[in-house]
């Protein structure tokens, strides 16, 4: 139906069956629910499987699982499952309810999807995510989420970048924490119950297979630095993104990307690695030790209005700056959309007018978001009911009060929409093996939307995985685990054995954390907002030497016996190195601008993204051989039967 | 934002692990940014360690947000520090002053056993939530999210109490290690919503008394509002009271009656 797609001799890697079924997208999932095989509810009781991470997607699967009776083991490398980085979402989940009576529908928020993650998403996969995303909200509002009400007890909305309707459900600011609370207690009566089998402080090391078939995993106990294996007949991934590959970013200290990683290792392709998404409302960074960036909800937008001064190097204090030498200019770039412009184009315009010399602050490297009109308009109370956590959160950090001066705001690294390529079952290119959340790569295409990741993480978990992975097991009837004892998992112990017993006796001189540093420049520089091909090929030789040294000379103190956070932390930054390498690969084949991923080679004459259909419309999917071999690019072409391919415009 | 540095000394609490007895050990942390968090401090002062060949100060933390609950410490003998309403991730070196001498010590708590130097197991917590910290609804079975309206003043309630991070400064601030402005906050959330009333006098009664096999009990004197990093109020305290007594009376067996 689409014109790009009939190029001929492209085609999808015969390695990459994304299993989309046939039909009409609109009832394709519900007829796919009938063509599965099911697993009667008195055999689900003979599977094992296991879920690793805790996060809304890992624990809301586990719970669902261990729901409809399958034995569940669930790990995470927390002290507690509730202590997932889901918590630190801020602004709310999509859902296509259409409360507000503004023309929404399951069509609206599957086609605002797509065009948002500018049309490098599957579309089967996003549909069915649209036409869940009711149904969580329906699950969490009846779990006991205090979702926002309005005075008659219903329950309110608010918009959210990218869109023009009104469908983002939210509890304060504080939305993630709540949603994973609520997914955490759905867990908490599985485990009560004996139904799931909670494993805390213990972080997966291995993915372990058996005749090509997934059979369970090797996970480090953290307390006790004892290597394990657990065996399973089939093995979810519900571990998060990558984006502390930049070291500065939103995301929470210990998040990484080891789990999928060993398991691409194994055998599980890795897609778009190069899409990552920059989220434009954070605080800029103020100096060198800092650990990590924090994000101010995208909501904001909602009421701030972002500016910078019209002069170059303007020294003065926002107060002092007259109406006449502001530039509004995302409201003069894109009248229609204004301040709500999807995050990449936001946070692209902001890095142009700081490297223009127009930047705000100390270090002359953010951006003005100013709510003074708001207050004007609705009052200091209003805005203190929606934002007030924000607000003293921003004043905390920076010494500064932002009901009187304008906050400072500037593009930090916040997910990624890249992960473990998926098929429509979210079964990885391992058979048995899953991602489910942000570990996976399937629904955002390049860019993804506000309040999209919670209905993707809580969509997959609730709502798709628990159906899809009966169509697996239900073949493995009457098969029994593989033993923990079997050679397969006792050679992937020695492995890991060994490899710890590597670490501490290096004895360099210089700590993870440093190299973790010196790794996130390179990747911030050259793999951020804006990619070149000189840049990439620089990226990938630089990462290289440090890595090099990092693997001659890291010093790694304490012991393997007891709780030790640095070895923890050299596990996940050797890993972060190879992904690195593959992320600029991946940037630098991908030839076009789409979304997040912006090559300053293909740009329109505006400066916008200029996507080349014709050429990259399509998933790149990468296949991993040794350390020393570069990694195979697969294919997977993208059909768009049932939205326009255009180039986005928010103007 | 300025360019201020400050130098401190710093006595921290080193124990090899849950057998060992445990001392105090001094460090000296120069030029800290007054802009740098607590435990950006105790990362540089860590990074040091390292580079003398020395074994670094074993503490947690996560999402340096002050959301994620996993951040602790004892600081000058305060759960999280000398500010109101903040986890020590959000404590930033500005509050101290040069020259400071500063006390560093895990969680007080025999609940919450030291792991390693500053870091120790919450566990407990979580056990009380699996007591009853649950609204019974599998997936798939919810109605309509607006069929039940919920008073604003009922979800607002809620959402006060559901804001507790579970980082556990109210037990260790309270003389008794007592853990009722958690169990309170964790009950109240659901026991003040229509969905949560068909469990409400059994989740109260299963979950006070898994929080009293682990914890000390409360004798009202407040240091767990105080220390809190959410301001989680004592008023949920009283109501959780009020609801353990009406639960003890409304879970009553006939004789003979089984479960």
């Amino acid at each position: 139906m689409t014109a790009t797609m009939d190029t001929p001799n492209k085609a999808t890697s015969s390695a990459l069956n994304s299993k989309v079924p046939e039909g009409d997208i609109a009832t394709m999932w519900e007829n796919h629910k009938f063509s599965m095989k099911l697993v009667n509810p008195n055999n689900k009781r003979k599977f094992t499987i296991i879920v690793v991470g805790t996060g809304l997607a890992g624990s809301s699967a586990a719970a669902t699982l261990g729901e409809l009776g399958y034995n569940v083991k669930a790990f995470t490398f927390h002290d507690s499952p509730r202590r997932a980085h889901s918590i630190a979402a801020q602004g709310g989940i999509n859902a296509a309810k259409n409360y507000q009576n503004d023309g929404d529908s399951v069509h609206r928020l599957f086609y605002d999807t797509v065009k948002g993650g500018d049309y490098r998403s599957r579309e089967a996969n996003v549909h069915r995510l649209a036409e869940v995303s009711v149904n969580i909200i329906d699950q969490c509002a009846a779990q006991g989420v205090p979702f926002a009400r309005d005075y008659g007890g219903l329950l309110d909305n608010r918009s959210f970048g990218g869109a023009q309707v009104s469908r983002t459900f939210y509890a304060r600011g504080q939305t993630g924490q709540q949603l994973l609370l609520g997914a955490y207690s759905a867990l908490n009566r599985q485990i009560q119950l004996g139904n799931v089998e909670m494993h805390n402080r213990k972080e997966m090391l291995d993915l372990v297979k058996k005749d090509g078939e997934t059979c369970g995993i090797v996970v480090r106990d953290l307390l006790t630095g004892e290597v394990e294996s657990h065996s399973a007949h089939a093995v979810v991934l519900a571990t998060g993104g990558y984006g502390n590959v930049y070291y500065l970013s939103t995301n929470a200290m210990m998040c990484n990307v080891t789990a999928a990683w060993r398991a691409h290792r194994r055998g599980a392709f890795f897609a778009n690695p190069c899409y990552t998404q920059i989220h434009p409302t954070c605080i800029p960074a103020s100096e060198d030790h800092q650990s990590k960036l924090t994000l101010m909800s995208e909501s904001l937008r909602n009421d701030g209005r972002i500016w910078v001064p019209t002069e170059f190097d303007d020294d003065r204090q926002a107060g002092d700056i007259p109406e006449g030498e502001r530039d509004y200019y995302l409201e003069r770039k894109y009248p229609a959309f204004g301040n709500l412009v999807p995050r990449d184009v936001a946070s692209r315009n902001a890095k142009t007018v700081v490297d223009e010399g127009r930047g705000v602050g100390p270090l002359k490297n953010g951006v003005y978001l100013d709510f003074a009109d708001a207050i004007a308009r609705d009052g200091r109370a209003t805005i203190e009911a929606k934002y007030g956590n924000l607000f003293d959160m921003y004043a905390n950090i920076t010494g500064e009060d932002p009901y009187k001066t304008p906050m400072r705001i500037y593009p930090a690294t916040h997910y990624t929409m890249g992960g473990l390529w998926v098929d429509y079952h979210l079964m990885t290119t391992v058979p048995g093996t899953y991602a489910i959340g942000e570990a996976n790569f399937s629904d955002h295409g390049a860019n993804r939307l506000g309040a999209s990741a919670l209905m993707q993480g809580l969509a997959d978990g609730y709502f798709v995985l628990p159906y899809t992975i009966g169509d697996y097991l239900a073949d493995k009837l009457g098969d029994d685990v593989v033993s923990t004892d079997d050679p397969v998992f006792k050679t992937a112990e020695a492995e890991i054995a060994d490899q710890t017993k590597m670490w501490l006796s290096l004895n360099g001189t210089k700590s993870p954390e440093h190299y973790h540093r010196e790794l996130g420049k390179v990747v911030v520089d050259r793999i951020g907002m804006a990619r070149d091909k000189v840049g990439l090929e620089k990226a990938i030789d630089e990462i290289t030497s440090i890595e090099e040294e990092f693997k001659a000379n890291v010093r790694v103190k304490g012991d393997a016996t007891s709780m030790n956070t640095e070895l923890e932390k050299v596990f996940r930054v050797a890993d972060f190195f190879e992904l690195a390498k593959v992320k600029a690969r991946d940037a630098l084949v991908r030839e076009e601008s789409c979304g997040g991923h912006f090559r300053v080679e293909s740009q329109t004459e505006e400066g916008e993204a200029l996507r080349d259909d014709e050429n990259f419309s399509h998933v790149a999917a990468w296949e991993w051989h040794d350390a020393d071999t570069v990694q195979t690019r697969h294919e997977e072409q993208l059909e768009f039967n049932n939205v326009k391919l255009s180039q986005r415009s928010y103007k | 934002m300025s360019e201020q540095t400050i130098n401190l000394t710093l006595e921290v609490w080193r124990q090899n692990g849950p057998g060992d007895g445990g001392r105090f050990e001094t460090y000296e942390a120069k030029d800290i940014s007054v802009d740098a968090s607590f435990l950006e401090m105790l990362d540089l002062v860590n990074e040091r360690l390292i580079e003398e060949d020395k074994t670094p100060v074993t503490f947690e933390s996560d999402c340096r947000e002050g959301i994620c609950g996993t951040c602790s410490l004892m600081i000058n003998g305060q759960a999280h520090g000398p500010n109101k309403g903040q986890a020590t991730c959000q404590l930033h070196m500005r509050t101290f002053s040069d020259g400071d001498h500063i006390t560093v010590e895990p969680w007080r708590a025999a609940s919450f056993p030291v792991i390693k130097d500053l870091a120790v197991s919450r566990a407990a917590f979580d056990k009380i939530q699996q007591a009853g910290g649950y609204i019974t609804v599998s997936t798939g079975s919810a109605p309509d999210a607006n069929l039940i309206p919920v008073p604003k003043e009922a979800a607002d309630m809620a959402m006060d109490a559901a804001a507790c991070i579970g980082c556990g400064a109210c037990v260790a601030a309270c003389p008794n290690s007592a853990a009722q402005l958690f169990t309170s906050a964790k009950i109240q959330q659901f026991n003040l919503l229509p969905q949560g009333q068909a469990e409400r006098w059994k989740r109260t009664e299963a979950m006070v008394d898994t929080m009293e096999e682990y914890f000390g009990t409360c004798t009202n004197h407040g240091e767990c509002y105080e220390a809190c990093p959410k301001e989680i109020s004592l008023d949920f305290i009283a109501f959780l009271n009020r609801d353990y007594v009406k639960a003890k009376i409304k879970n009553r067996k006939l004789a003979g009656q089984k479960s």
